[in-house]
């Protein structure tokens, strides 16, 4: 028999419309696949399951007054980077580690507002600094499919948990690949919405103008559920867009046949890995299938991504981490002379070695006669970037390509070899340049039975043709059915 | 891109690192690495091309001045690392 926590969010709200299960009963499932699986994958830095359960009681008492809102009573797990109201919010690192905000995120807000229950916050990078989850404080999170293995991040404890069952679904944050790294390396949907589209209030800062958050599932169908409830405007984020968003579940059926998909050529020479190779071309098979037309296309400037990236990141981060000193939260160091000396303590304690690492860079590049060089290049070949995406949606409605070079490699492979892992993400961070909406689908395992995911990049605010052909291509393909055996 | 360890200090002194000797070689050697290969940005041509700042087109969000509620002093004091009644505490700034 197919246990509560093994199923999607939107077979549960079926479930629970028809009265077959109780939001209660779902809870205590997934709490109890927590409790036998958590000490193998790590995914959570925080769970709360009696506030879940308490939450879980709530949300049927609401539905036995009438309420019926879709995620009503659906359990779902948060990244350790977004503030909620009394729960210890570490970000990952020593230096937030005993920080208990003293608000709710909207994102937070939003989902408590559609009656859904909060299983705690999940493990990541410090700071969201990583594309491995090694960097977290609070040690790493092991891949579900291989314990060996890195679920990819910085958001691998949220797409682990789905991935392991630990959650029904889960919200991320992406930077420069966050979200759709992680599902592609756990086998679990993801999406990076457009920037603005979500509130980030309440989200902690790393680059503010690449910042997105964004939800995870196990399918495109369940990703339609939750941008409902994410995707809005909010007064308290002056990036956040006014505009309306439309019922993402409206496209889950939709034809896709006539649209056309563009493949970058820069993106498809750079595969080396066979596996990888392979799932590009099923894919492709897949979506011909459906009655879609491919059109080959040009990206001159993607090759700079990766280097425009790793300055405009840590120089935002070194500005926006500026605020953690000992003053009015987070850790202070015990011993110091002088206030100087108190930050400095304060900061070198607090931080660990990515984190210290990016926020160096940062200072550097941004430190006086360095700017032109560094800061303002790279914001000029950011515009590059996005005048290459601009030109190719001219010609595509969609782009395709791969989330990752590889499967899910090693814990340790990459740690101590900072340009290795940051080419991780040369497939997702020119997507959060051009603050463009990004999908990682499972396509498919390697030879190894790892998972590999696809990406689809869509023009601004169009997440429903994401929604769309993602849907589509889960109509066909049962990919997204396969789950690790823990 | 060749750095030195006086170059290493200023940066973390500019940073509010207290960084040891160790970390300093370190941090010395992975920042040459990774300004090396930043180096792949001298390639391209942004000749009149103006810099983005971010992916959206920034407007100023204007907003009725309506009171709200704020943050009750409790709350805002909850996680400080050390108080004085009402206040933070820090040490001595002004001699």
């Amino acid at each position: 028999m197919t246990e509560l926590y093994e199923m999607t969010a939107w077979q549960l709200a079926e479930a629970l419309e028809k009265g077959h299960t109780s939001s209660v009963d779902i809870t205590r499932s997934v709490i109890k696949r927590i409790e036998a699986v958590e000490e193998l994958i790590h995914a959570y830095v925080t769970a709360a399951p009696e506030r879940a359960l308490e939450m879980a009681k709530e949300a049927d008492m609401k539905r036995a007054r009438g309420a019926s809102n879709k995620l009503l009573g659906i359990p779902i797990a948060i990244k350790d980077n977004m503030c909620m109201k009394g729960h210890r919010t570490s970000c990952g690192s020593r230096i937030l580690s005993n920080f208990v905000p003293p608000y709710d995120a909207t994102v937070v807000s939003a989902m408590k507002e559609a009656g859904m229950v909060i299983l705690g916050s999940c493990n990541m990078d410090e700071f969201a600094m990583g594309s491995s989850t090694e960097t977290s404080f609070w040690g790493p999170t092991r891949n579900p499919w291989d314990r060996d293995r890195t679920p990819g991040g910085s958001s691998g404890g949220s797409a682990a948990a789905v991935s392991a069952g630990e959650a029904v679904v889960s919200v991320g944050s992406d930077t420069g690949g966050s979200i759709r790294l992680p599902a592609s390396f756990c086998g679990v949907c993801g999406m990076k919405p457009t920037y603005g589209a979500v509130s980030r209030y309440g989200l902690v800062a790393y680059a503010s103008s690449l910042d997105q958050i964004g939800p995870f599932g196990k399918d495109v169908r369940d990703l339609a559920l939750l941008l409902n409830v994410l995707c809005r405007h909010d007064p308290k984020d002056s990036t956040s867009v006014p505009r309306q968003h439309p019922d993402f579940t409206t496209v889950l059926d939709a034809p896709v046949a006539g649209m056309k998909i563009g493949l970058p050529r820069e993106f498809f020479s750079k595969l080396d890995h066979p596996d990888v190779e392979r799932v590009m071309k099923e894919a492709q098979r897949v979506f011909h299938g459906l009655g879609i037309r491919f059109v080959e296309l040009s990206l001159p400037y993607l090759d700079y991504g990766i280097a425009a990236y790793y300055i405009i990141a840590p120089c935002e981060a070194s500005s926006n981490l500026a605020r953690y000193d000992g003053v009015k939260y987070g850790h202070r160091a015990a011993d110091f002379s002088n206030m100087i000396d108190m930050y400095r303590y304060t900061r070198a304690e607090g931080f660990g070695a990515e984190v210290k690492r990016r926020i160096m860079l940062g200072t550097y590049a941004l430190s006086s006669g360095y700017y032109d060089a560094y800061y303002l290049k790279a914001a000029k070949v950011r515009t590059l970037i996005t005048q290459d995406f601009k030109a190719a949606f001219k010609k595509c409605d969609a782009i395709l390509c791969p989330v990752a070079p590889t499967p899910p490699f090693k814990l340790g492979e990459k740690i101590d070899d900072p340009i290795q892992m940051y080419l991780t993400d040369v497939f997702t961070i020119p997507v959060n340049m051009a603050g463009l909406p990004g999908l990682s689908l499972p396509g498919g395992l390697s030879a190894d039975g790892l998972p590999i995911g696809i990406q689809l990049i869509a023009p601004h605010f169009e997440e429903a043709r994401l929604i769309q052909l993602g849907a589509a291509y889960q109509r066909e393909t049962d990919h997204h059915l396969a789950r690790p055996s823990i | 891109m060749k750095l030195t360890l006086d170059e290493v200090d200023y940066v973390a002194l500019l940073a509010r690192l207290a960084l040891n000797d160790d970390e300093k070689i370190k941090y010395m050697h992975q920042l040459e690495d990774i300004l090396k290969y930043m180096d792949i940005l001298s390639e391209a041509p942004t000749e009149d091309v103006e810099p983005m700042a971010g992916p959206i087109e920034l407007y100023t969000p204007l907003r009725d001045d309506v009171v709200m509620p704020s943050l009750a002093l409790e709350d805002s004091l909850a996680n400080a690392p050390a108080r004085a009644g009402e206040y933070f505490k820090v040490p001595k700034i002004i001699e």
